[in-house]
C-alpha cells in the first residue's frame, strides 16, 4: 500500500479523536488506502462480507431494474445486514464506513488479477456507487462532488437565461421550460467526453453546459476511470503481496469466491438409498448432476472429470463409501468394465475421494464457481456446468425435453447470454420446483440439492409472491413484508457453517 | 515560376535547409517557451530520405542541433511526432512499455480526395481553383468551432503542399489531451457519415444543435459561388438527380417536375430552399419540418476529417515548411485574414525559391564570411516569396509567447508576487 500525506493526516485525525472526519461522506472514491493495522481474521471477515454484498448487487442487477423500489429496498436490507453504510444522512456511521473502506481495498487485491475479475469487480462497485450516490440529497451531492474535486460550477440564473435557447436545442429532452427548471453546470470538456462527442450538450469556450441529470453520469464515469486505473496499478504491485503467505491463500479463494458450506461434513450420511437416485436426479439434482447421472446411466461410464464432479456430489448428498462403491461398480459393469478391473482401478479412486487412500484428505464436493471456472469439458465429457459449457441450442433442446415452459427457457438463455450461469441455474430451480423466487443464492450443487429436498418435503415455505404463506388474515400484507418475512433461514445456517468451515478454505478443493 | 522537377531535390534541399527553412521561428515554436524541461529534447521527428528511406524516432538536444542535422541530412520530408516520456533517439534503451507518447498538438488533416463523391471538376490528387473552395469552407467551419466551441486559441493552419490543409492546435492544455478526447472532438466535428454505399450522408432532425446551425451559416456564405455557379450541381438532369436523391420523396417529385422549367442552378436552388423553409415555418401546424436544403449543403461542402490522424497522440504529421516531394511546394501557413484569396498554385516551390535566391544576387558565394549564421539566414529567405509565410509562423509563435507571459503575470498577481 502506498504511503502518503493522507496517511499522516489520517493518523492525526484518528489520534485526535474526531474519527468522523475520516469518513465525512457515506460513500467515497476509495482514493486512499486504509492505513491501520487489523487482525488477519478481521481482514478475512471484512472481505467476505463485501464479497457477499457485491454478489447481492450482481444478483439484484439482473433480477430487478436498477433504482426500482424493489432493487433499492433489497439492497438496503443487504447493506444493513452486512453492516455497511446504508443511510446517506447517518450521523455516526464510522464503523460502517470504515468497513466499507477497508473491505473495498482488500477485494481490490483479490480482483485485480485478471481482466475478467477486474471487469466483474468494476461492474458491481459501479452499481453500488450508483445506488449510494442516487440516495444523496442535492446538498450532500454537491458537497460530495466538491470533496472529490469534481466541483462543477452551477451556472447562474442570468447566464442560464442568456443561453436558454442554445441549451434547449443542444440538450436532448430539454424544452425551454425544462431548462428553466433544472440546474446546469459548467464542466470541462474532458469530464463530459461522452456527451460532447455525441453533441448532446451545449459547449462554448471549451466548457460543456451539463444538466443535473447528466452530472450523475459524469461522476460515475469519473469513478469508473479512477477505479479502473487503480486496479491496473494494483495488479502491477501484486507480486509483492502474493509473497505474503498469510494473504495469498485467502485472496485466491476470494476471487474464486465460494463462500458457504463446503458439504464435506455430511449431516445426512446414509440417508439416501441407491434406488432413490434416479428419481432424485430428476427432482432435486441441479442440471449438471442430472446430466452426469443420465450420461452414466446411458453409457455405463464416465470419464475422470465426470467421476470427480459427480462422485463428490454424491458423497455430499450423503452416499457412504460402501454405497458409492456399489453404485459405480454396478453401473460400470454393465459397460465395458469387468468387476476385476473395477476393483483394481476405479475403486481405488473412489476410496481416495473419501479420504481412505493416499493423502487421506477428505475431498470436498465442487462448488459452482469451481465447476464453471476450472477443467472445461471436452468431447466425450459430461462434466462442467451446462449453462456455461453447453451450446445454447443443445441446452435449449435439453430444457425442452425436460418440459420447461418456453418462456422459462427464454429467460434461462438470456441469463446464459449475460454469463450469469448460476442465476440461470437458479431459474432452472424455480421452474422445476414451480416457485417464483428461489429464496437463496445458489453457489453449490449440494446446496441446490439440500434446498430442493427441503422444499419438496415441506420443510420450507414455497415463495409465491401472490399467495399467502398459510395465514389468511395476513392477505393484506404488502408484498415487501411478505417477502422479508419468508426469507428462508438457510442464510442463518450458512453463516454458522461458514464459521465452522473456515479452515476448509485452506484445504484442497 | 520555375517548373519543379523531383529529380532536382538532392541539389535544392541543401540550399533550402541552409538558407530558406525558418529554423529560428520553428525552434521557438516547438520549445514552447522552455517552460517544461526537455520538451524539445523529447520530441520525435521523422525524416524521409531519397528512395523512401524512412527514419523514425529522431530527436535533438536543441533547435540548433536540429538545424545542423537538417543541413547534414537534407531530408525530403519532415514529420513531427509526439513529445515522449524519454528521448526518442534512445527509445531502444528503455524498458518496453515505459516509452510512451505524452503530449502532442491536436492535429487535423483535411484531404481533397475525401470529397471525390461531391466534386465534378477533379478527382483524387488533382485540385483546381474551383474545388479549392472546399478547403476554404473546411478551414472556416472548423476554425470557428475550435475557437468558439472548444475555446482554443493557438492554431496554425497549413497548406499540405498538394491537395489539402492541416491544422495544428497548440494550446498548452490541448497538447495534453487524451486520445479519447481527441477522438471525441473529431466526432463532434463530423456531420458527413457513410462511404461509397451510402447515398445520403447527412441526416438532420430537430432539435438542431448550435454547432450544426452555425456550421450551416458558414457554408451558406460560400454555397452559391462554389456549388451553384462553380460546380453547377443543379445544372443538368444528371447532376440534379443526384442532389434530389437526398430529398424526401414527398418533396422530390414536385421539385423534379419544376426544375426543368428553371434556367440555372441558382434558380433551382431557390425553389428547393424556399420549399424547405416553408416546411420549417409551418412546423407545428401538421407539416414535418424538412432540412433537406441544409443536408445538401452539408453533404456537398462540410469538412470531412480523418479521425485516425487526430486521435493518436503518437501520430506523425507532415511538418509546416516541409517540402512536398511530388509538387515541390512548401507547406506554408495559411493567413486566416486572407483565406479567401489563398491560391494553392501560387505557393512557392523549392525550385522557384532557389531561383529567386539566384536572381537576388548573393547566391551561395558567401559561405565562409565572417558574418554570424543567423543574420545570413534571416536575410536570405527574406529576399524570397517565402518571407510572408515565415512571418505568419513568427506571428503565431509571438502570439503564444505573449499569451504565456500574460499567464505568468496573471498567476504571479494571484500569488501576490511582484
Amino acid at each position: 500500500m502506498q504511503f502518503s500525506s493522507a496517511q499522516a493526516r489520517g493518523k492525526h485525525l484518528w489520534l485526535s479523536g474526531d474519527r468522523r472526519q475520516l469518513y465525512p461522506h457515506s460513500l467515497q472514491f476509495y482514493l486512499e488506502p486504509p492505513t491501520e493495522n487489523i487482525s488477519l481474521s478481521e481482514f478475512e471477515s471484512l472481505a467476505i462480507d463485501r464479497l457477499k454484498l457485491l454478489k447481492t448487487v450482481e444478483n439484484l442487477g439482473v433480477s430487478y431494474v436498477r433504482n426500482s423500489d424493489q432493487y433499492n429496498s433489497k439492497l438496503v436490507s443487504e447493506l444493513r445486514k452486512l453492516k455497511f453504510p446504508y443511510k446517506a444522512l447517518a450521523d455516526d456511521d464510522y464503523e460502517a464506513r470504515r468497513k466499507d473502506h477497508i473491505s473495498h481495498f482488500i477485494l481490490r487485491l483479490a480482483y485485480c488479477q485478471s481482466e475478467e475479475l477486474r471487469r466483474w469487480f468494476l461492474q458491481q462497485e459501479m452499481d453500488l456507487f450508483r445506488y449510494r450516490f442516487s440516495q444523496l440529497t442535492d446538498n450532500l451531492m454537491q458537497k460530495f462532488m466538491e470533496h472529490v474535486d469534481l466541483s462543477f460550477e452551477a451556472i447562474s440564473e442570468d447566464l442560464k437565461n442568456e443561453l436558454a435557447s442554445e441549451l434547449s436545442t443542444s440538450t436532448p429532452g430539454f424544452t425551454m421550460s425544462k431548462v428553466k427548471e433544472q440546474m446546469f453546470y459548467k464542466v470541462g470538456l474532458a469530464d463530459a467526453v461522452d456527451l460532447f462527442r455525441a453533441r448532446r450538450v451545449f459547449i462554448k469556450d471549451g466548457f460543456a453546459y451539463v444538466p443535473f441529470k447528466d452530472i450523475v453520469a459524469i461522476v460515475l464515469n469519473n469513478y469508473r476511470a479512477k477505479l479502473s486505473k487503480a486496479l491496473a496499478l494494483t495488479a502491477r504491485s501484486l507480486p509483492s503481496i502474493q509473497s505474503d503467505e498469510r494473504l495469498q491463500p485467502l485472496l485466491n479463494h476470494l476471487s474464486h469466491s465460494y463462500i458457504g458450506p463446503d458439504y464435506s461434513v455430511q449431516k445426512s450420511t446414509g440417508k439416501i438409498s441407491l434406488e432413490q437416485i434416479d428419481a432424485l436426479s430428476v427432482k432435486s439434482f441441479p442440471l449438471c448432476m442430472r446430466q452426469l447421472h443420465k450420461a452414466l446411466r446411458d453409457n455405463h461410464h464416465l470419464r475422470h472429470g465426470g467421476r470427480m464432479q459427480y462422485g463428490l456430489f454424491l458423497k455430499g448428498i450423503g452416499l457412504t463409501l460402501e454405497q458409492a462403491l456399489e453404485f459405480w461398480k454396478k453401473e460400470f459393469i454393465r459397460g465395458k468394465v469387468d468387476a476385476d478391473k473395477f476393483d483394481k482401478g476405479y475403486a481405488y479412486s473412489i476410496r481416495h475421494n473419501y479420504g481412505k487412500e493416499g493423502k487421506r484428505t477428505d475431498y470436498t464436493p465442487y462448488s459452482c464457481m469451481k465447476i464453471i471456472m476450472s477443467n472445461p469439458p471436452s468431447q466425450g465429457d459430461y462434466h462442467g456446468c451446462p449453462f456455461r459449457h453447453s451450446d445454447p441450442e443443445l441446452l435449449k433442446q435439453k430444457l425442452q425435453s425436460y418440459k420447461i415452459p418456453p418462456s422459462g427457457i427464454t429467460q434461462i438463455l438470456d441469463l446464459v447470454k449475460g454469463m450469469h450461469y448460476q442465476l440461470a441455474c437458479q431459474k432452472y430451480f424455480e421452474l422445476t420446483h414451480d416457485v417464483d423466487d428461489i429464496g437463496f443464492s445458489l453457489n453449490h450443487p449440494n446446496q441446490y440439492f439440500t434446498e430442493s429436498q427441503k422444499l419438496l418435503s415441506g420443510g420450507r415455505e414455497p415463495k409465491k409472491e401472490v399467495s399467502n404463506s398459510g395465514n389468511t388474515q395476513q392477505k393484506n400484507n404488502s408484498q415487501e413484508s411478505m417477502n422479508s418475512n419468508s426469507t428462508p433461514t438457510s442464510s442463518n445456517t450458512t453463516t454458522d457453517a461458514e464459521l465452522e468451515g473456515l479452515e476448509a478454505y485452506f484445504t484442497e478443493d | 515560376m520555375a517548373p519543379f522537377e523531383p529529380a532536382a531535390l538532392p541539389e535544392l534541399l541543401p540550399v533550402f535547409y541552409r538558407r530558406l527553412f525558418p529554423h529560428g521561428a520553428y525552434g521557438r515554436w516547438l520549445s514552447y517557451g522552455g517552460a517544461v524541461k526537455n520538451y524539445f529534447q523529447l520530441r520525435e521527428f521523422s525524416f524521409t530520405l531519397r528512395d523512401d528511406v524512412y527514419l523514425r524516432f529522431q530527436s535533438f538536444g536543441s533547435p540548433q542541433e536540429l538545424e545542423r542535422e537538417l543541413q547534414r541530412i537534407n531530408p525530403y520530408k519532415i514529420d513531427i511526432g509526439a513529445v515522449y516520456s524519454h528521448r526518442p533517439n534512445q527509445h531502444n534503451t528503455v524498458h518496453l512499455g515505459a516509452f510512451q507518447p505524452q503530449e502532442k498538438e491536436l492535429v487535423f488533416d483535411i484531404d481533397m480526395t475525401d470529397y471525390d463523391d461531391v466534386r465534378t471538376c477533379c478527382s483524387s490528387a488533382d485540385i483546381c481553383a474551383k474545388c479549392w473552395t472546399l478547403m476554404t469552407i473546411a478551414v472556416r467551419v472548423i476554425d470557428r468551432a475550435l475557437v468558439e466551441d472548444l475555446g482554443v486559441r493557438h492554431r496554425l493552419w497549413v497548406y499540405s503542399g498538394r491537395r489539402g490543409v492541416h491544422c495544428w492546435v497548440c494550446d498548452d492544455a490541448v497538447r495534453k489531451w487524451s486520445p479519447a478526447l481527441r477522438a471525441a472532438t473529431v466526432e463532434y466535428l463530423s456531420l458527413v457519415k457513410g462511404g461509397a454505399e451510402t447515398v445520403k450522408k447527412v441526416n438532420l432532425c430537430e432539435p438542431i444543435h448550435p454547432f450544426i446551425r452555425r456550421s450551416v451559416g458558414v457554408v451558406e456564405k460560400y454555397f452559391k459561388a462554389y456549388a451553384l455557379v462553380g460546380q453547377d450541381i443543379l445544372g443538368s438532369p444528371e447532376s440534379w438527380d443526384k442532389v434530389l436523391a437526398l430529398v424526401p420523396d414527398e418533396h422530390r417529385e414536385p421539385l423534379q417536375s419544376e426544375f426543368p422549367k428553371k434556367r440555372d442552378s441558382v434558380q433551382r436552388w431557390a425553389l428547393l430552399k424556399d420549399r424547405m423553409e416553408r416546411t420549417r415555418a409551418a412546423a407545428g401546424k401538421g407539416a414535418t419540418p424538412c432540412y433537406a436544403d441544409w443536408e445538401i449543403m452539408l453533404q456537398y461542402c462540410f469538412p470531412r476529417l480523418d479521425i485516425n490522424v487526430s486521435k493518436g497522440v503518437g501520430h506523425l504529421l507532415k511538418s509546416p515548411f516541409s517540402v512536398h516531394p511530388k509538387t515541390g511546394r512548401i507547406s506554408v501557413p495559411l493567413d486566416l485574414q486572407r483565406l479567401d484569396q489563398f491560391d494553392p498554385f501560387a505557393v512557392p516551390t523549392i525550385s522557384s525559391l532557389c531561383h529567386e535566391l539566384d536572381t537576388a544576387g548573393d547566391a551561395g558565394e558567401q559561405e565562409d564570411s565572417g558574418e554570424t549564421e543567423p543574420k545570413r539566414r534571416v536575410r536570405d529567405y527574406k529576399k524570397t516569396s517565402l518571407a510572408p509565410y515565415v512571418r505568419l509562423l513568427e506571428q503565431f509563435v509571438e502570439e503564444m509567447e505573449r499569451a504565456r507571459r500574460g499567464e505568468r503575470l496573471r498567476r504571479s498577481d494571484l500569488q501576490g508576487d511582484f
